[in-house]
């Protein structure tokens, strides 16, 4: 009797004292020093120090490569052999997926992440990622013009990552089965497309985005500007479209290797990717092309970010001074599709792809880079002079399980 | 012991007073007298990790159901409201979601316990014991291959150029496109929980012995009408045991409908909600519906004692 | 009992030919992982490319299945351990007491395994970052632990009761009477009458913890059981044939633990109550 009610009161305590809790820590977000976005520059490092032997990465897949895949594409093991920071890497299928992975733990367990822009800024907001000094990054002053600084990764002038690559999000089809190459995003959207059952889409809520996007090109009454930034009538189009889509889907993917899968086995025909599943298809010898329709593409800019509390913020530093160098982004770059920040690794794409250099990979081509609708987290502040109206990111999340059904 | 050995003091009787006892004999004399605070150590240290480690979380868990997200940083805050809530029942595709689920657990909890029992009665009754060892074996055995890889292996055999349709193909039956479909998560549930469905049905039964059937014969009974009224209800608490794990181990997985399958079930949108959106507090709340369908089926199968064959 | 034919002859051989049938449904899906396991070639395609054991070599040489085969391991080990101790308290408070909640103790420990993974995951996921907060807590192979043995504590308690109402009192009553305390009775008289039951409970517990994935998949950080690594690998087409390798490693290796598991579970404690068939 006595040791019911003990236990009931040592449950009631328990509960009460998680209820009410301390301050404004909530349960699973870091509570360091890099609560708040304005912190002062003095505590930036000023040098790199020794080596702590060891770094945990949340990335997307291709972009840290050891050579288990392909013998010839490994730019860790020299970092290990340099460094002595030995690499241990965990692959994000979404964006979502890695802003919870880098937050696990209060951010103790990652060091770093190849954040894309839906994720940077939530980091960033969140206080997960701390500034980043880029005067220890000698390479810095070769990137793009456009990424030197831009509003997904450097927010009052202070920097908090080094970007990486950028690419579109394309078009990717079986040439034996889609006969003529597709100039537009038609045949992956209608519902009665000539492909129903064998199309395929992302299954990610940023995915709204394409479907504006093809929605701004076909339906300017609409007046969609930035896809990101939608209205409740836009959002709602939106999500009629991608219903409509759902009735031709086959199969969605979310990790590279559905797609890739589902196009060998033939159950995929036709639908969006990356560029490194066309280039792993490819190089298995299936028939697959990938175009950017004229309506334009959704794409992603990546910033490796390092973790407010990481565990080995010396090995981030040197990973980060390490991926700065022109030589490796035009062998991640060749990898995995996607396009080198630095212009300074275009000379040696171009030794490796030629003319692909420009014509595919557009390698420096600010113009082409501001034609992307790069990834970003829709708020509900438009920033424009519809003020606060546009949909934030947790309608999207629900809209999403609703057009999957 | 011969007195004239002893130095001349005579051999001290020990008095059952003074027997030396030893420590841990103390110790148990103590427990046996006090018998509270044995219960307290038998029963403290289980009962005390099943509340701090599983009830305090779970609680926890369930409270936050009536938290909310900060929608730009996604990060949870104790603001309270029933807003989950009210998007649960508002919207229809989590009803729809949660039906499928429902209608595939039953499905499959069905399949289940068809393809066991056979096999367990064989075993049970009819194998002769190095059969039945072997059979036992057989049933556990898969148990021990990685659930990964028996439903990758599922996702390989019927795919559209896999080994199903390659033997239809060669058999001349035509083809079937259910490589990620419904069906095939079905399939691999029921392939999955199989074991785990035999097991509880077998050992129920071994409390049918000989006698209740002839017993039964004696009052005229045909097999048929001894098995409807004699053996089944008396193996109910090892089915309805079965039936509780095919049944919770459908309502919660989150990993086979993502393989083989091209609908949401309740574990991946639960799973989305926090492994990638973490929206903890409505991944919670719908939590709660699997739950609550659980309790009321655990409640249930309490009533009918599956518990003793557990 | 079971030679004795009280079934008629139709229904044996259609219970034989039933049984085949569900059996050879349990195992064409491992024969399919076997095969793969001697694919030639990286892709899962049918029929198979070629024949080749070049596989076994590369899995064998990969650091990261070794490492994460002794954290599978240790997890276990340590799971068990943990289950046996609290399952054998929990069965023998329940057995030998009558209190208040007697009942509610069983459906409680039976909750981490009735209720789906995902919510024990989800709840022992908040808990760990939670006490990351409070006191430090890392996900580490002790968090893995931890998970693991709250499923595994019923697996050990409901062997042990369902031995303990088996055995007869008597004989402990008996052991008392000759004089023995508490302590010595356990030792001799109630330990032994258990043992085998323990060590079924334990290969259970053990099989468990060794092929979790649901809840590991909540609990880990960036340790890796062997689930985890076939879990990340799965997704990586180039490594899924050492997947198909390790796979059919296990089961083969298991086929020893899991008979000695079904032969104890048959045979008596030593002095258990005999009841006919």
């Amino acid at each position: 009797m006595i040791r019911g009610r003990l236990f009931a009161v040592l449950t009631a305590i328990m509960l009460v004292a998680a209820a009410c809790g301390g301050g404004d820590d909530t349960t699973g977000s870091n509570n360091g020093t890099g609560g708040d976005t304005g912190g002062d520059t003095s505590s930036l490092p000023t040098e790199i120090g020794p080596g702590e032997g060891a770094l945990n990465l949340i990335a997307w897949v291709g972009y840290v490569e050891d050579g288990s895949n392909d013998p010839n594409y490994d730019w860790v093991t020299p970092f290990e052999k340099d460094t002595g920071c030995k690499v241990k890497v965990k692959y994000g299928d979404t964006s979502d997926e890695m802003v919870q992975l880098m937050r696990q733990g209060g951010g103790t367990v990652y060091d770093g992440v190849s954040a894309s822009g839906d994720a940077s800024v939530r980091l960033i907001a969140g206080g997960d990622v701390q500034e980043i000094n880029t005067d220890l990054i000698p390479t810095y002053g070769d990137v793009m013009s456009s990424l030197q600084e831009p509003g997904h990764n450097t927010i009052d002038g202070k920097h908090y990552g080094v970007p990486y690559l950028w690419g579109p999000n394309v078009l990717m089809y079986r040439t034996d089965v889609v006969k003529e190459a597709p100039t537009s995003w038609e045949p992956v959207f209608s519902g009665d497309s000539p492909y129903a059952g064998q199309v395929t889409a992302y299954d990610s809520p940023i995915y709204i985005a394409d479907a504006a996007l093809y929605l701004k090109a076909h339906n300017p009454d609409l007046g969609i500007t930035d896809p990101y930034e939608l209205t409740q009538d836009q959002f709602d189009a939106a999500i009629d479209l991608l219903k409509e889509q759902n009735g031709v889907i086959g199969k969605y993917w979310v990790g590279y290797a559905d797609e890739i899968d589902g196009f060998a086995a033939g159950d995929m025909a036709i639908g969006t990717s990356w560029p490194y599943q066309v280039n792993v298809l490819q190089g298995e010898k299936e028939p697959v092309e990938a175009v950017v329709p004229d309506e334009g593409v959704t794409g992603w800019a990546d910033t490796w970010m390092m973790s407010s509390n990481a565990p080995h913020p010396n090995c981030m530093y040197e990973w980060m001074k390490w991926t700065m160098e022109p030589d490796v982004q035009a062998e991640v770059g060749g990898w995995f599709g996607g396009t080198p920040s630095l212009t300074t690794a275009c000379d040696a794409l171009k030794d490796q792809f030629g003319k692909a250099a420009d014509t595919t990979y557009h390698c420096g081509d600010d113009a082409f880079l501001s034609e992307i609708a790069l990834w970003k987290t829709p708020v509900p502040d438009c920033g424009d002079d519809r003020g606060e109206t546009c949909i934030d990111y947790s309608e999207w999340t629900r809209a999403w399980t609703e057009v999957k059904g | 012991m011969d007195p004239r050995l002893d130095g001349g003091e005579g051999i001290a009787e020990p008095a059952a007073a003074e027997r030396e006892i030893s420590p841990l004999g103390r110790i148990s004399a103590f427990f046996h007298r006090h018998k509270g605070a044995k219960l307290a150590l038998l029963l403290g240290p289980p009962l005390g990790w099943m509340l701090v480690v599983y009830l305090g979380a779970l609680s926890l868990l369930f409270l936050s159901a009536f938290w909310s997200q900060n929608p730009l940083t996604a990060e949870i805050e104790r603001v309270w409201t029933l807003n989950n809530f009210k998007d649960l029942v508002g919207n229809d595709v989590y009803r729809t979601i949660a039906l499928r689920t429902v209608g595939v657990a039953a499905a499959v909890t069905i399949a289940d316990l068809i393809l066991a029992f056979p096999l367990a009665y064989y075993a049970q009754r009819i194998a002769r014991p190095r059969v039945r060892t072997l059979l036992l074996l057989s049933v556990v055995l898969p148990l021990w291959s990685s659930y990964l890889v028996r439903v990758y292996a599922w996702r390989v055999i019927l795919s559209g150029n896999g080994i199903l349709n390659w033997t239809l193909a060669k058999l001349h039956l035509g083809q079937l496109e259910i490589g990620y479909s419904t069906w095939a998560i079905w399939l691999t549930f029921t392939y999955l929980w199989l074991p785990f469905v035999v097991l509880p049905i077998y050992a129920s039964l071994e409390r049918v012995s000989g006698s209740f059937f002839e017993a039964s014969a004696d009052l005229g009974a045909t097999w048929l009408t001894t098995l409807r009224r004699v053996v089944i209800p008396m193996a109910m608490p090892g089915i309805v045991a079965g039936s509780i794990f095919s049944f919770s181990l459908t309502l919660g997985d989150y990993i086979a409908p993502q393989l083989v399958g091209n609908t949401q079930f309740i574990g991946n949108v639960v799973y989305q909600s926090v492994g990638i959106a973490n929206d903890i507090p409505f991944a919670a709340a719908f939590a709660l519906v699997p739950v609550a369908i659980m309790g009321l089926y655990l409640w249930g199968a309490r009533r009918l004692g599956a518990f003793e064959a557990l | 009992m079971s030679t004795t034919n009280l079934e008629p002859r139709g229904v044996r051989i259609g219970m034989r030919i039933a049984s085949i049938f569900v059996l050879a449904f349990l195992y064409i899906p491992l024969l399919v992982i076997f095969l793969y396991a001697f694919n030639s070639s990286v892709a899962q395609s049918w029929p198979l490319h070629g024949f080749s054991l070049k596989w076994f070599g590369v899995a064998w040489n990969n650091d990261d299945v070794r490492s994460a085969l002794l954290n599978s391991i240790k997890a276990g080990l340590g799971a068990t351990v943990i289950a046996l101790s609290l399952g054998s308290l929990a069965a023998f408070a329940v057995h030998r007491f009558n209190f208040f909640g007697r009942q509610t103790v069983s459906f409680l420990l039976v909750l981490p395994i009735a209720l789906p993974g995902i919510v024990t995951g989800m709840a022992l996921n908040s808990a760990i970052n939670f006490g990351g907060t409070i006191f430090g807590l890392h996900f580490s192979l002790f968090t893995i632990i931890v998970g693991h043995a709250t499923f595994c504590i019923v697996v050990v308690y409901n062997n042990v009761i369902a031995r303990l109402r088996r055995t007869p009192t008597s004989l402990t009553e008996a052991s008392m009477d000759l004089g023995a305390n508490g302590w010595q009775t356990f030792r001799n008289v109630t330990f032994p009458s258990l043992a085998t039951a323990l060590v079924a409970g334990a290969l259970l517990a053990f099989a468990l913890s060794f092929d979790e994935i649901v809840v590991t998949n909540f609990t880990s950080g960036t340790e890796t059981t062997l689930p985890k690594w076939i879990y990340n690998n799965l997704r990586l087409p180039n490594f899924r044939p050492q997947v198909n390798v390790v796979a059919m490693v296990v089961v083969l290796m298991s086929f020893i633990p899991v008979y000695i598991a079904q032969r104890l579970s048959e045979t008596a404690g030593i002095f258990e109550r005999g009841e006919g068939r």
